[in-house]
């Protein structure tokens, strides 16, 4: 009878076993033919919010020495409008290494507009071209500059 | 409200191929996220460049040399310029990429596979400059825009390939045939796939020329992917925005061709020279071909220090676009006298020359040595700015560096 009684229980923990590790594999070969099929979960994915997957906007805009630490942009009024409108298609490398007045910059917007998928600004517009003229303003140069930052060195032979 | 495309569409291969390892679980990564390695990557380690290269932009990558880098005879893949209109193609696939031959001047449109490229046509191998149009922007006043390069975006590496010429004769150009365009893999800043980032050529004459290739090889390795893996367009001598990167198509155009970059002010300078800052309309603008006569010092690097009656040896090299060099000269009097120097022929045509000389300075104080070439038609370098134009092309003023003498 004890026997019998093991013996039933025996059975019934393998069925209990065999019935969980059936159902384990049976859902990871479904979870894996799903991924086979669909890589990218995109049936999860609302186009809605395809559209509009933030990457880094959120991720990090700390301040340091006076420094959006994350596009280097000078921190100062008009800072993430700036960032927010001209960081996503190119660099603020691309931004800060140019010096344009005011007209230069509203025509290199118009340019983007026309012919690179740049949206209309509103009136975000007068705050970015502000911001640029006021943090970087065109420096005059002369014909041929005098050579600077020299690190002076002695030659070795 | 379709203008945002913040979604990347990076394949799980390129990942792999550009982190240069395994993505464990790579096939679960959610799209739109960017795997770390390209998001924030080190070009330094991607497009393994020594360390002294200067980033101008990190999207697209616009990557410069120093003067003092680009002292080797032959540029090596870790001192070349990197110049980048769009982002650099992600899902190279290398047995199946093909250069497809259209345009109203093709008797047929045709396709060659690379293998086809390789095997059919007889290869050869030049050294071939390599500079970009905007080198030198950086010094123009009222400032151009663009990137900021200052010297440093020329090359002259060696390329492997087939002449365009011969491919071309095999495909079959009508006599309408005026201008090539290329077309490439790379993809736009803005995500839109309807946009090429750059599809510029050259007129048939240059497309015609020995030296104009379609490369499968630089340094005779493969063409490293910053540079156009696994077809490049080089066309030595001329803007390098000619030597299209990434080659899919040719189109044979019965008029100059009108891609991206090929129009409106974009490689173009005023056709007749205008006063600095001056506005100039599309319609004046002329396309930039032969780049024009310059000349780098690349040894010592600018700051040295010798002692009073040590002679200084200085090197560089020189370059005149289509044509060659025929005079190279210095100065250490901010060019009241200069001493003409040895200069070397070129390797082959439009490849850069050597110069060198060993200079005697005859007090202590602060000197700059000045460099100046001079091409075969008797035309030299400015020591001042050349004219001003809108894009701030073409400055080929000449090279100095400090020097004191103690």
């Amino acid at each position: 009878m004890d026997n019998h009684q093991e013996f039933k229980e025996l059975t019934q923990k393998i069925h209990k076993g065999f019935v969980v590790a059936f159902m384990f594999i049976g859902m990871a070969s479904l979870i894996l033919v799903y991924v086979m099929i669909d890589p990218t979960f995109s049936a999860f994915q609302t186009n809605e919010s395809k559209a509009y997957v933030a990457v880094t906007e959120e991720e990090d805009d700390r301040i340091e020495n006076g420094i959006h630490v994350r596009t280097g942009l000078v921190d100062a009024e008009g800072l993430m409008t700036v960032v927010n409108n001209c960081t996503n298609c190119h660099s603020a490398k691309l931004v800060t290494q140019n010096r344009m007045n005011a007209e230069r910059w509203a025509a290199t917007i118009d340019w983007m507009q026309e012919t690179q998928n740049l949206w209309d600004l509103g009136d975000n517009e007068a705050i970015i071209i502000n911001y640029l003229v006021t943090n970087y303003p065109v420096l005059k140069k002369s014909r041929r500059q005098a050579l600077t930052n020299i690190e002076w060195y002695e030659l070795e032979e | 409200m379709k203008r945002r495309h913040f979604i990347k569409n990076t394949t799980l291969a390129s990942v792999t191929a550009l982190v240069g390892t395994d993505i464990v679980f790579g096939h679960l990564l959610p799209e739109g996220y960017e795997v770390l390695a390209l998001q924030d990557p080190d070009p330094f380690k991607l497009f393994d460049l020594d360390s002294e290269m200067v980033v101008l932009n990190d999207k697209p990558w616009n990557i410069e040399a120093k003067a003092h880098l680009l002292d080797e005879k032959i540029t090596s893949n870790k001192y070349m310029f990197i110049r980048n209109n769009g982002k650099i193609p992600e899902n190279i696939d290398v047995k199946n990429w093909t250069v497809t031959f259209d345009g109203e001047s093709v008797k047929q449109p045709k396709t060659y596979t690379l293998q086809e490229l390789k095997s059919k046509f007889p290869q050869h191998t030049y050294q071939l400059t390599l500079e970009c149009g905007g080198n030198g922007r950086s010094e123009f006043d009222p400032p151009a825009k663009g990137n900021q390069w200052t010297v440093g975006a020329v090359s002259c590496a060696t390329w492997t390939g087939v002449r365009l010429r011969d491919v071309l004769e095999d495909v079959g150009v009508t006599n309408s045939a005026v201008y090539i365009g290329y077309h490439a893999a790379d993809t736009h800043l803005s995500g839109d796939p309807e946009k090429e980032p750059i599809s510029r050529g050259v007129p048939m004459d240059k497309a015609y020329q020995e030296e104009t290739l379609l490369a499968f090889k630089m340094n005779g390795k493969d063409i490293p992917l910053a540079h156009g893996y696994p077809l490049r367009l080089v066309a030595g001598g001329w803007p390098a925005s000619a030597s299209g990167k990434w080659i899919n198509g040719i189109s044979v155009r019965n008029k100059v061709h009108d891609g991206t970059k090929m129009t409106g002010s974009a490689y173009r300078v005023p056709c007749e020279t205008v006063a600095p800052g001056e506005k100039v309309k599309s319609e004046d603008m002329c396309i930039i071909e032969s780049m024009p006569v310059k000349s780098l010092i690349t040894y010592p690097k600018s700051g040295v220090m010798i002692l009073l009656g040590k002679r200084l040896s200085i090197r560089g090299h020189a370059w005149a676009g289509e044509l060659e060099v025929t005079k190279m000269e210095y100065s250490i009097d901010f060019g009241s006298t200069w001493k003409e120097c040895k200069v070397e022929a070129p390797v082959n045509r439009l490849a850069w020359q050597h110069f060198s000389a060993s200079i005697d300075f005859p007090k202590k104080g602060y000197y700059e040595v000045w460099a100046r070439a001079t091409d075969s038609e008797g035309i030299s370098q400015p020591m001042v700015l050349p004219g001003w134009n809108p894009k701030g092309y073409l400055n080929n003023a000449c090279h100095r560096i400090a020097v004191k003498v103690q």
